[in-house]
């Protein structure tokens, strides 16, 4: 592989990101997924990086999963998230950064239809103003919040407390990057390095230390793919999609898999427990799963957040090891402990190790 | 006749419009952009449909070309044409001017940049090649991987920039398929030992002799023909290429393991003739190429009495046809010069 052939493309695809005064818009899973993400986002950027971002506590769903699952009409849509644009205007920002890959679609999804077709936001503005009274202007800037942490991936690096280094070889970390498909895939233009060799997490790995995977199945689906998991009668489907990237990633041997989209890390890290339960395969070097991180997981996890302040206990798929293979400071007993209370639920339900 | 014609490039349009018009009495300088005149046909090894040596077709047009009537100027870059009454102002790059009392232009095609299809892999995966790739390695006499193995399975994709929205380019190539055709049947000759994959949206073998080429290939050369479009490329850890396509006969999806596949590049406008479209008010079509008077009766004429278009800066061609829109380029250009200009 020729990786200037992917600097030619990625230099290609480069956009335009804010560099302060963001409103932030939480996922409506992410929470539940991997609580610890969306608060270690804020962490980075108000206490590390001292930047303006401001949450609106009446923001709600932009309904993106609804419409991609066929159950919310387009117009209903782009009503929602007009209000929601109508509290950033409200707020006195102009610079939006959903946390959410879907949402982050839509949104450009949305921005662009009414580029081309105007009379259709005329038509939504007047929706929501009989619906609430209220306006909205256009954001100056959209960017997913990955694409504001890959901003300032060299600012994190300079502060980092440790490297996606293996800290017994010194070797680089071989990392999977894994990105969204709403990210780029529908506009390529809209992500940081494109749709076919996307940059904007490898452009992280890279700058933290770590060496990014190739691999033959990196632009297959996680498995979520909505329909494939919220339609129960396709979940077989989501998992085969799950293990052909498993099976695809394998004989790189990967170190650990990194995400920017709420439903991908779930589904690599959760069904990486089912695939072991199922069959007993593993997918990681010497026998182990490989763990699965959101891209703030690891930009703490660099910046020496404790790792069960980032949430990491609720992951599936084990993480210790690779907390260990980087020489990560932190207390295994912890784990559980929640306000000074062991809440050790000395789950079953867990891949380990070996 | 004792008239000044310029001609536009020096390719296979032009050099044969710049032999027929000395042939006619004309006098005749010839620029090309490159250090020496030939254009494609010097990164070619055989043409189809009788695999003819390119050399051959090279060599008469040289021939015709070596008379004393003809000037030729190469690693010139015409950018623009200015009529004064009667007569053609033609600039290069560098300022330097040139006046003639009419001018073909002959500027040809680019090959598709198959890097633009990135969904492919060129210029990121070693053994994704270009065609015109393929006929270096014919030329050179060996076909050979990146890291100098013999290759066992190779994937031709056609179509690669042509009949593609997604590129801006709904136009097909027409020379693509004959070439894939071509080049598999090359390849079984070099390595008679190697499988062929064509991947294809529709045979378009329209030309003498194209349809029995297509034959061959199949009966002779065992050359497998799938009809799908490759959707995407990847390389695995042994360096092979992983390449997705769906067989639309078959009605299913297929994932192949191959040591290198040929993008079929089509032809574009070149980046020469829109320069010069550009400077000089000359139309060009939806395609990009060259807009012509009239497209059954005016195919060699431009918007622009005394400019004059010959080859494929109008439209995909091939070499037969090149050669004959270029000789009737050079009937226009003599009924201009001998009827009047008005």
């Amino acid at each position: 592989m020729k990786l200037e052939g992917k600097r030619a493309i990625w230099s290609e695809y480069q956009k335009e990101i804010a560099d302060d005064k963001y409103f932030y818009v939480r996922s409506c899973i992410r929470q539940n997924f991997f609580p610890g993400s969306e608060v270690a986002f804020l962490r980075i950027m108000k206490d590390i990086l001292k930047k303006d971002v401001f949450e609106h506590p009446c923001h709600t769903t932009c309904s993106g999963i609804g419409y991609h699952g066929d159950v919310v009409p387009v117009e209903t849509a782009m009503t929602v998230v007009a209000r929601q644009f109508a509290m950033m205007t409200e707020a006195g920002y102009r610079n939006y950064v959903p946390s959410c890959i879907t949402s982050f679609g839509l949104y450009t999804e949305i921005l662009e239809t009414w580029h081309h077709f105007p009379e259709i936001e005329k038509k939504v503005r007047e929706q929501l103003r009989k619906a609430t009274g209220r306006e909205f202007e256009i954001p100056n800037n959209l960017a997913h919040a990955s694409d504001v942490i890959y901003k300032f991936r060299k600012e994190i690096s300079a502060k980092a407390k440790y490297r996606l280094i293996n800290k017994n070889t010194g070797e680089p970390l071989k990392v999977v990057d894994h990105i969204g498909c709403h990210y780029s895939k529908m506009f390529p233009s809209k992500g940081v390095g494109g749709a076919e060799y996307p940059c904007v997490l490898a452009g992280m790995v890279e700058e933290w230390g770590g060496q990014v995977i190739d691999y033959p199945e990196r632009r297959h689906c996680c498995g979520f793919g909505f329909r494939q998991y919220l339609v129960q009668a396709n979940r077989g489907f989501s998992i085969a999609c799950s293990k052909e990237k498993f099976e695809s990633m394998k004989p790189y041997k990967p170190d650990m898999i990194i995400t920017n989209c709420p439903g991908c890390p779930m589904f690599l890290d959760r069904w990486q427990y089912v695939i072991n339960e199922m069959e007993g395969k593993t997918y990681g070097a010497d026998g182990e799963g490989i763990p699965v991180f959101t891209y703030e997981e690891v930009a703490g996890l660099i910046l020496g957040f404790d790792p069960w302040d980032l949430g990491l206990q609720m992951h599936q798929t084990d993480c210790e090891p690779l907390l260990r293979k980087i020489g990560i400071e932190y207390d295994p007993e912890a784990k559980y402990v929640l306000n000074g209370v062991n809440t050790n639920i000395n789950a079953s339900t867990y891949l380990e190790v070996r | 006749m004792n008239k000044h014609v310029v001609v536009i490039g020096g390719g296979v349009a032009g050099m044969e419009a710049a032999g027929q018009l000395m042939l006619s009495g004309c006098r005749v300088s010839l620029f090309e952009k490159d250090e020496k005149p030939g254009g494609h046909l010097n990164e070619w090894f055989k043409l189809f449909p009788d695999r003819r040596k390119s050399s051959e077709v090279k060599e008469y047009l040289d021939n015709i070309t070596s008379g004393e009537g003809i000037k030729i100027i190469t690693g010139k870059t015409i950018e623009k044409i200015v009529q004064n009454k009667n007569q053609f102002h033609v600039s290069d790059k560098d300022g330097s001017e040139y006046t003639a009392d009419a001018v073909v232009v002959a500027t040809g095609f680019d090959l598709f940049k198959s890097a633009r299809k990135e969904e492919y892999g060129y210029g990121i995966y070693d053994n994704v090649i270009s065609s015109a790739d393929l006929e270096g390695m014919f030329r050179k006499g060996s076909i050979s991987l990146a890291d100098g193995r013999i290759p066992e399975t190779i994937g031709i994709v056609h179509c690669v920039g042509s009949r593609d929205e997604k590129v801006g380019n709904l136009y097909c190539s027409k020379l693509c398929c004959a070439t894939a055709v071509k080049q598999a049947i090359e390849i079984r000759e070099h390595l008679p030992s190697a499988k062929v994959f064509c991947f294809y949206m529709d045979m378009r073998m329209g030309g003498a002799l194209y349809e029995e080429l297509y034959r061959e290939s199949q009966e002779k050369y065992c050359i497998n023909y799938i009809r799908g479009k490759v959707s995407e490329v990847s390389e695995n850890i042994t360096n092979k290429l992983v390449v997705k396509v769906e067989d639309t006969l078959a009605g299913r999806p297929l994932k192949m393991e191959l040591d290198m596949l040929v993008l079929m590049a089509g032809m574009e406008m070149s980046e020469g003739g829109m320069k010069i479209a550009a400077a000089s008010g000359l139309p060009t079509g939806e395609n990009r190429f060259f807009s012509t008077a009239d497209h059954h009766f005016g195919s060699n004429k431009s918007n622009i009495k005394g400019i004059f278009y010959a080859g494929t800066c109008t439209m995909p061609m091939n070499i037969t046809e090149t050669i004959s829109h270029a000789r009737a380029a050079v009937m226009d250009v003599i009924e201009y010069l001998k009827e009047g200009k008005e």
